[in-house]
């Protein structure tokens, strides 16, 4: 029901968005991003803050050609929490990589405000990754080597370079602790992702996600691997950063229950919206 | 930061990088141990026959030499100018040194040498390697009283000692002298009808020829100096020496049970000496002389061959004077530049002076060159073949950075979706592998040199664990390992060993880095 309702807005919505970034194609993406670092407003100013239009995508396994995404058209608004439900395999992931650029469509676009992101240089679509998104998977991908501190100073290292991160490393921590202890795991900071629960490894996870400030959070089946206490809490906590930082939330599952509790849920069937 | 702390968090918790670590270190290690026992051999050598040898030697071809050194020095300065520091005359004969022990003659092949041992000594360090403090500080032909050296300068008191150097110098004569004249007033008293020649003869059997020597000499005199009598009956050995001679070390000492030396021949006695005369045919002379000192390089080849005499009493036992000009004929001049000075360069000059049918201009390096030659491409094979095995090293790291790439891809996945940029993720396993050649670089550093410090240990060690002699000083010129380090050497042998470990590092970074994001994270 809500799904249908959204859809239609996105839709009248859609046209003047797609307008407004048509014109913009033929400029170069590293110049888009720039005028998009530059213009903070731009964000405001847009109905959307992440779309997709008309993705395509397939995988080559030996001769054969999987079509996963066959013309996936989406728009997610600024501060919405979006679930993307649909059975395995239908590509629901795939859609979330394609939209934290993780990989690249066959064909179709894929948009952050005003700016298509899809063909931008691997440079640029490293630090959007690093700085705009922020992204949860099913399985934490936390790194055994590191305990839950490090893990979530991770992409504050990778963001601020040797000397950058040393200069700020006291902020830096403060900064993370905040975040673990927001996630109830202050307790756990010299701990290691293997003397962790699954739900305190995601949580960790989410930390991590969140240090960088990110504008969306990309979450990958983030209940897929819990039971459904701790998936429970996992969704708490998406909603209340939802509610308190108006954070764009963008959450790929198969649960229904878990996807009733986003503001909107679209299903993705065969490749296509439904 | 990131790439700091992962690599250095690998190299904690992957052991198996270890076994790379160790691979580089064996090779880093063997490689300095190697260079440096060569280096310490080469130099070493080279320090010993430069002792021995002058910077530059001017040679007359065969026995009979050339005449009138003076005049040769004097355009050797004249062409040479400035480079010349020193020069002197020396007069080189192959000879037969033979002396009594108990009742039996002992004959060594030798070389002669006479020398002015007041020149020879400014020209070559052959003084330092003398038994006898007083020669080291002036090279004499006299004997002494006694205080030879009772042990290895070098070595110090734990050195073999030397059993009878004690006694060694005039005491020696002394009693010698007295045991000498005990046994012949015996023999006198047991058979008084023997005459003197008989009882002379039957302990020196080179009392009896010495015609040769007569007639090699000026006729002038040699009634008078000789007369009809043997030497020996006017001779007084308590108080009276031959001609000095300085004989190798190796000539005369002979090793105990115990590792202990122990002499055939001791400063003090008398041996004799037969070498062929100046005149064509050559004829042997023999001659009496008296040890006065050992000569010790350490290099065996000169230790057990030379034998060094008074230049004037060796020219004229030869018959190497012109009977009417009194002019001597030399072998050889000995010529020592000024520090800095270029030896090829003078050596050139003076071969361009020279005409080469007479005389062979030769340097110190020139006359071992074959020698040294040897050393010198053994040293590069080895380097070579000790290369390879750090390259061997090199592909272990190769091996074990792809394992660990493949090992590493969820997490490589990680870090991209993070916002690691594929330069990044080379930059790990790129530093990953400096920090594995720095690590094992390092520790075979400290290894190769605690190996060289304590080399001779490690020598006793194998010895005592094989039961086999490892390095036999009297093969390997030296008494022990000789070692030198090198700080260019270890520098290179280092950048060397990163260098491979960065290289083999290489291909497997330029995968992790080209991993994709998406299947690295699928990736189980």
């Amino acid at each position: 029901m809500s799904s249908s309702t959204s859809q239609a807005t996105d839709d009248s919505t859609g046209q003047s968005a797609l307008q407004t970034t048509e014109n913009r194609h033929s400029e170069g993406g590293s110049h888009i991003l720039n005028t998009w670092n530059a213009d903070e407003n731009s964000f405001q100013e847009s109905f959307f803050q992440i779309a997709a239009r008309g993705v395509h995508k397939k995988y080559h396994k030996g001769a054969n050609e999987i079509p996963v995404l066959q013309g996936v058209d989406i728009e997610i608004r600024e501060g919405e929490f979006l679930a993307i439900v649909g059975q395995s395999g239908c590509g629901k992931s795939t859609l979330l990589h394609l939209m934290g650029t993780l990989d690249r469509p066959d064909a179709g676009e894929i948009y952050l405000a005003d700016n298509r992101i899809d063909n931008l240089p691997a440079s640029a679509r490293d630090r959007l990754r690093n700085e705009t998104f922020g992204l949860i998977f099913q399985f934490y991908h936390l790194l055994p080597e590191l305990n839950a501190l490090g893990n979530v100073l991770l992409p504050l290292m990778i963001r601020h370079g040797f000397f950058g991160y040393l200069r700020n490393r006291r902020d830096f921590r403060k900064r993370a602790k905040a975040l673990l202890d927001k996630v109830r795991l202050s307790h756990r900071l010299r701990h290691k992702p293997r003397e962790l629960s699954g739900g305190e490894m995601q949580r960790t996870a989410i930390a991590r996600a969140l240090i960088n400030q990110p504008r969306v959070l990309l979450a990958d089946e983030p209940t897929g691997n819990l039971d459904r206490v701790a998936g429970q809490e996992i969704i708490e906590i998406l909603r209340n950063l939802n509610a308190s930082e108006n954070l764009t939330i963008v959450m790929v599952t198969h649960d229904e229950k878990i996807a009733q509790q986003a503001d909107r849920t679209v299903r993705l069937v065969e490749g296509r919206i439904e | 930061m990131y790439k700091l702390i992962l690599c250095w968090r690998y190299l904690q918790t992957r052991y198996i990088a270890l076994a790379s670590v160790i691979s580089v270190t064996l090779g880093v290690a063997t490689l300095i141990v190697v260079n440096s026992v060569m280096s310490g051999f080469t130099h070493e050598m080279q320090h010993r026959i430069h002792g021995i040898l002058s910077d530059l030697v001017f040679d007359g071809h065969g026995l009979e030499g050339f005449s009138d050194s003076r005049w040769h020095m004097d355009r050797i300065r004249k062409i040479a100018g400035d480079d010349i520091e020193a020069m002197t005359p020396t007069v080189h004969v192959p000879a037969m040194l033979n002396y009594r022990v108990g009742q039996r003659w002992v004959h060594r092949q030798v070389n002669f040498i006479g020398i002015d041992a007041k020149t020879y000594a400014q020209v070559s360090d052959c003084s330092n390697y003398l038994q006898h403090p007083e020669n080291r500080m002036e090279p004499s032909f006299q004997l002494r009283e006694g205080g030879y050296d009772l042990h290895d300068r070098e070595l110090g008191d734990e050195s073999p000692y030397r059993h009878g150097m004690e006694m060694a110098g005039w005491p020696h004569r002394r009693r010698l002298a007295t045991e000498e004249k005990a046994w012949l007033a015996a023999q006198k008293k047991n058979r008084p009808k023997l005459t003197i020649p008989e009882r002379v003869g039957r302990s020196d059997p080179f009392s009896g020829i010495d015609t040769p020597l007569r007639a090699a000499e000026s006729e002038a005199g040699v009634e008078q100096r000789w007369g009809p009598l043997s030497k020996s009956q006017v001779f007084d050995k308590a108080t009276q020496q031959e001609t000095g001679v300085i004989i190798g070390y190796a000539l005369a000492q002979v090793l105990g049970h115990e590792g202990d030396h122990y002499f055939l021949v001791l400063p003090g006695d008398d041996v004799k000496l037969t070498f062929p005369t100046a005149g064509t045919p050559p004829k042997a002379v023999s001659g009496s002389f008296t040890v006065v000192d050992f000569y010790q390089s350490k290099m065996s080849e000169y230790d057990s061959a030379f034998v060094f005499a008074p230049i004037k009493k060796l020219q004229e036992m030869r018959g190497m004077i012109d009977p009417t000009t009194g002019i001597a004929n030399v072998n050889s001049i000995q010529i020592k530049l000024r520090e800095g000075a270029d030896l090829e360069a003078v050596r050139d000059k003076l071969r361009a002076a020279f005409p080469p049918e007479i005389y062979a201009i030769s340097t110190w390096r020139d006359k071992q060159g074959p020698l040294l030659a040897a050393v010198q491409m053994e040293t590069a094979i080895l380097n070579i073949l000790l290369f390879l095995i750090i390259a061997v090293a090199g592909f272990g790291i190769l091996a074990i950075f792809f394992m660990i790439v493949v090992e590493k891809t969820k997490d490589i996945g990680i870090l991209k979706s993070l916002g690691a940029s594929g330069a990044g993720v080379m930059a790990i396993f790129l530093s990953y592998g400096l920090l594995l050649g720095s690590v094992g670089s390092g520790a075979g550093l400290i290894l190769g040199l605690l190996f060289v410090r304590h080399i001779d240990s490690v020598r006793k060690g194998v010895e005592w664990l094989s039961g086999q002699p490892v390095f036999d000083p009297s093969i390997y010129y030296f008494q022990q390992i000789p070692t030198l380090v090198d700080p260019r050497m270890i520098v290179w042998v280092i950048a060397g060993a990163m260098a491979i470990a960065v290289i083999a590092s290489v291909l497997p970074a330029l995968r992790a880095a080209r991993l994709h994001p998406v299947e690295a994270l699928r990736y189980e």
